[in-house]
C-alpha cells in the first residue's frame, strides 16, 4: 500500500467544489488504523499536532467540509423542487439571512418571467401563510425595503413595444438620482423605484442602454466569481443557484461548461454537468 | 348575494339570435336587449359574444356600442365584458383622466378577492399593453402615487389566520401615525398594502377597541388632502366594502361628491356578487328601497336596465 498516494488522492477528494465521494470511499474506507494516523500526520491542512500528544483536526475544517458534502444534496433538492416551491424558499431563506443575501431577493425578482414570479408568490402563501410582500416589508428594515418589495410585487408587461420618448427621460430620471446619490440614496428614490419595479424588461433594456449601463452583471460573471476555491462560501452557493435555476439561459448564452471540470468535484460536479449537458440536449440544432 | 334573475334554461344561439333582431332595422330594440343580457350571468353572457361571433361575423360589443348610446350604451358596455377585463376598463379610464378618479383605482385594488385582482392585471396587459402598475405609476405623483402602486400590486395571502399581537402592535402604529398626523408614513402604507384582509380587519377592530371610535372616522374625509383621503377610502374598502358601495350609491343618487359614474359602477360591478346585502343596507340606512331612489333618479332604458340588474321582475 502506497502511503504517499492515498494521501495526495485524499487531498485531492478534499480540494475543489464538492467532495470526490467515489475516491472517499475507496481510500478511506478500506483504510486500517494503521492508514488513517498516517493521513493525520501527513496531512498538515487537515490535522494539527495537539499538545495533548495527538493530531486534532482544523475546526474550520470540519466546518468547511460539511458544506462541501452538502453540496450535492441541496443542488438535488433544489432541482427536484417545482420552481415556484424552489424560488419561494430562496426568497424566504435569503430574507431571514439579513442585508448580505438580498441580492439572492433581487436576482428572482428580476429574472423570473411574470407569470414564474407570481407562481412564487402563490407558492409562498402555501408555505408561509404570508404574502411575500408582507413578509418582505416586515422583516426588510433598511433602506432596500421599498425596492425589494416593489420588486417583488411587479407584473411586468410582456411585449416588445417601447416608447423612446418616455426611455429617454427616464434614462435621465435615473442619471439624476445616481448623481445626486450623496443627498439620497437611489433606492430609496420614488422615481427610481417606479421604473425599475414597473417597466417592463424591454423598456428597462432600452433605458439601460441609454444610460450605458448601471451595474449590471451578467449571470456569467456571477459564476466566474463562484468558481474559485477561494471564493467565499456564498458565492459558491450561488454557482448551484444560478446553474440550476438558470440553465436554459446558460446554454443560450454559450456557457462553457469546461470551467466546472476542473473546480468542482465529485457527485455534485456529475449532477451539475449532467444538468448542463441536459439542457444542451434541449437546445435546437 | 346576486340580484340578477337568471333562468334555468338559457340557449345561447337563441339569445344571440334575438340580440341581432334587436339591432336590426331602423332604431334598437331596447327592451330585447335588456331581457336578454339582464337576466344573464357572466359566463352565460360570454357564451352568447361566442355564439353571435360564430353566427354572424361580427363582434356583439362593438354592435352594441354602435347601437346605443349615453348612460345605458355605457352601462351595457360594462355589463357584457368579463368581469376581470371590466375592471381593467373601469381602472383605465379612472387613470386616464386628466385628474384621476384614484377612489375607482383603490376600490378595484381593495375590494376585489387577490386571485381576482390579479385577472384584472392580466386583463390590463392584455387590453392597453402596459401593467396597471406601470400607467398608475406614469400617470400620479406623489404619496398618493407610492400607495396606489402599492394597492395595485399587492397579492394579499387570503387565509384566516389572525395574528392579534400584530393586531395590537400595528393598531397603535396607526393610532400614532394619525395622531401626529404623519399619515403618509412608511409604515402606514406598509400595513395597508400588505397585511391580509383578515388581518387588517383584525388591527382595524382593535383600534376600535382601544380608541373607542372606529379608524375612519379618526381620518377626516372633508380635508382637502388628496392622501388622506385615499387612505381612507382604503380603509372603508379593506375594513366593510359593502358599507362603502352602498356610500357610493348613496351619494351618486343624492348627486353629493362627483363621483357621476358611481351608480352604474356599482350595481354592474356588483349586481352577481352581493348587491343583495347592499340593498338591504341602503334600505336601513336611508328608509327608502335602493329600486325605488334608482327609479326617481334615473330615466329611460337606463334605468329599465339597472331596475334589471336590481332584480326588478319584467
Amino acid at each position: 500500500m502506497a502511503y504517499p498516494d492515498h494521501l495526495e488522492a485524499l487531498n485531492k477528494a478534499f480540494s475543489g467544489i464538492g467532495v470526490d465521494e467515489n475516491s472517499l470511499i475507496s481510500i478511506v474506507a478500506n483504510s486500517n488504523h494503521e492508514h488513517k494516523k498516517s493521513f493525520r500526520k501527513g496531512c498538515s491542512k487537515l490535522f494539527i499536532e495537539d499538545q495533548n500528544g495527538f493530531e486534532r483536526m482544523d475546526q474550520s475544517i470540519i466546518k468547511n467540509l460539511k458544506l462541501e458534502f452538502k453540496r450535492f444534496r441541496d443542488a438535488v433538492v433544489l432541482s427536484l423542487l417545482h420552481p415556484w416551491e424552489r424560488d419561494a424558499r430562496l426568497i424566504e431563506k435569503a430574507m431571514k439571512k439579513g442585508q448580505k443575501h438580498y441580492d439572492v431577493i433581487v436576482e428572482i425578482a428580476c429574472t423570473r418571467s411574470s407569470n414564474e414570479l407570481l407562481g412564487a408568490r402563490k407558492a409562498y402563501h402555501s408555505l408561509f401563510h404570508h404574502s411575500v410582500e408582507e413578509h418582505l416589508a416586515t422583516h426588510v428594515k433598511g433602506c432596500e425595503r421599498k425596492l425589494l418589495v416593489a420588486l417583488v410585487s411587479a407584473y411586468r408587461y410582456e411585449g416588445p413595444k417601447v416608447n423612446e420618448d418616455v426611455v429617454k427621460s427616464e434614462a435621465e430620471i435615473l442619471s439624476n438620482a445616481i448623481k445626486n446619490a450623496d443627498k439620497r440614496k437611489p433606492i430609496e428614490d420614488e422615481d427610481t423605484i417606479m421604473i425599475l419595479a414597473t417597466r417592463s424588461k424591454p423598456h428597462l433594456k432600452a433605458v439601460y442602454e441609454h444610460y450605458n449601463k448601471i451595474c449590471d452583471k451578467s449571470l456569467t460573471e456571477i459564476l466566474d466569481a463562484g468558481l474559485s476555491v477561494d471564493g467565499d462560501e456564498e458565492s459558491k452557493r450561488a454557482v448551484t443557484r444560478v446553474i440550476v435555476t438558470q440553465r436554459e439561459a446558460l446554454v443560450k448564452e454559450g456557457y462553457a461548461p469546461n470551467k466546472i471540470q476542473g473546480i468542482l468535484t465529485g457527485h455534485y460536479k456529475d449532477f451539475i454537468l449532467g444538468s448542463l449537458a441536459r439542457e444542451e440536449m434541449n437546445k435546437p440544432l | 348575494m346576486a340580484t340578477i334573475d337568471v333562468p334555468n334554461q338559457v340557449s345561447f344561439l337563441e339569445d344571440a339570435e334575438a340580440l341581432r333582431k334587436a339591432c336590426q332595422g331602423w332604431g334598437t330594440d331596447e327592451k330585447a336587449i335588456i331581457s336578454v343580457l339582464g337576466h344573464r350571468n357572466a359566463a352565460q353572457r360570454k357564451q352568447i359574444r361566442l355564439a353571435y361571433e360564430e353566427l354572424y361575423q361580427e363582434d356583439l360589443i362593438k354592435r352594441l356600442e354602435s347601437e346605443l348610446s349615453g348612460d345605458f350604451e355605457r352601462a351595457v358596455y360594462r355589463w357584457i365584458l368579463d368581469p376581470a377585463d371590466r375592471d381593467a376598463v373601469l381602472a383605465n379610464v379612472a387613470i386616464r383622466k386628466s385628474s384621476p378618479d384614484h377612489h375607482v383605482i383603490i376600490e378595484i385594488s381593495c375590494t376585489r378577492s387577490p386571485e381576482e385582482l390579479l385577472a384584472v392585471r392580466r386583463a390590463y396587459q392584455a387590453r392597453y399593453k402596459h401593467s396597471l402598475e406601470e400607467d398608475v405609476a406614469a400617470h400620479t405623483k406623489g404619496d398618493i402615487r407610492t400607495l396606489l402602486v402599492v394597492l395595485v400590486s399587492a397579492f394579499r395571502y387570503d387565509g384566516e389566520e389572525i395574528n392579534t399581537r400584530v393586531a395590537n402592535s400595528e393598531a397603535k402604529t396607526l393610532h400614532d401615525a394619525i395622531k401626529d398626523k404623519a399619515f403618509n408614513h412608511e409604515e402606514v402604507i406598509r400595513i395597508m398594502s400588505t397585511r391580509s384582509k383578515m388581518q387588517l380587519m383584525a388591527t382595524f377592530n382593535r383600534y376600535r377597541d382601544d380608541q373607542g371610535t372606529s379608524i375612519t372616522k379618526n381620518l377626516p374625509g372633508a380635508s382637502g388632502d388628496e392622501f388622506l383621503l385615499a387612505l381612507r377610502t382604503a380603509v372603508r374598502c379593506l375594513n366593510d366594502p359593502k358599507k362603502y358601495f352602498e356610500k357610493v350609491l348613496r351619494s351618486s343618487i343624492k348627486r353629493t361628491g362627483t363621483d357621476e359614474d358611481g351608480l352604474t359602477r356599482v350595481i354592474v360591478t356588483r349586481a352577481e356578487k352581493d348587491l343583495k346585502e347592499i340593498k338591504d343596507l341602503y334600505y336601513k340606512r336611508n328608509s327608502v328601497p335602493l329600486d325605488q331612489a334608482v327609479a326617481k333618479d334615473t330615466s329611460g332604458d337606463y334605468k329599465a336596465f339597472l331596475l334589471t340588474l336590481l332584480g326588478k321582475e319584467d
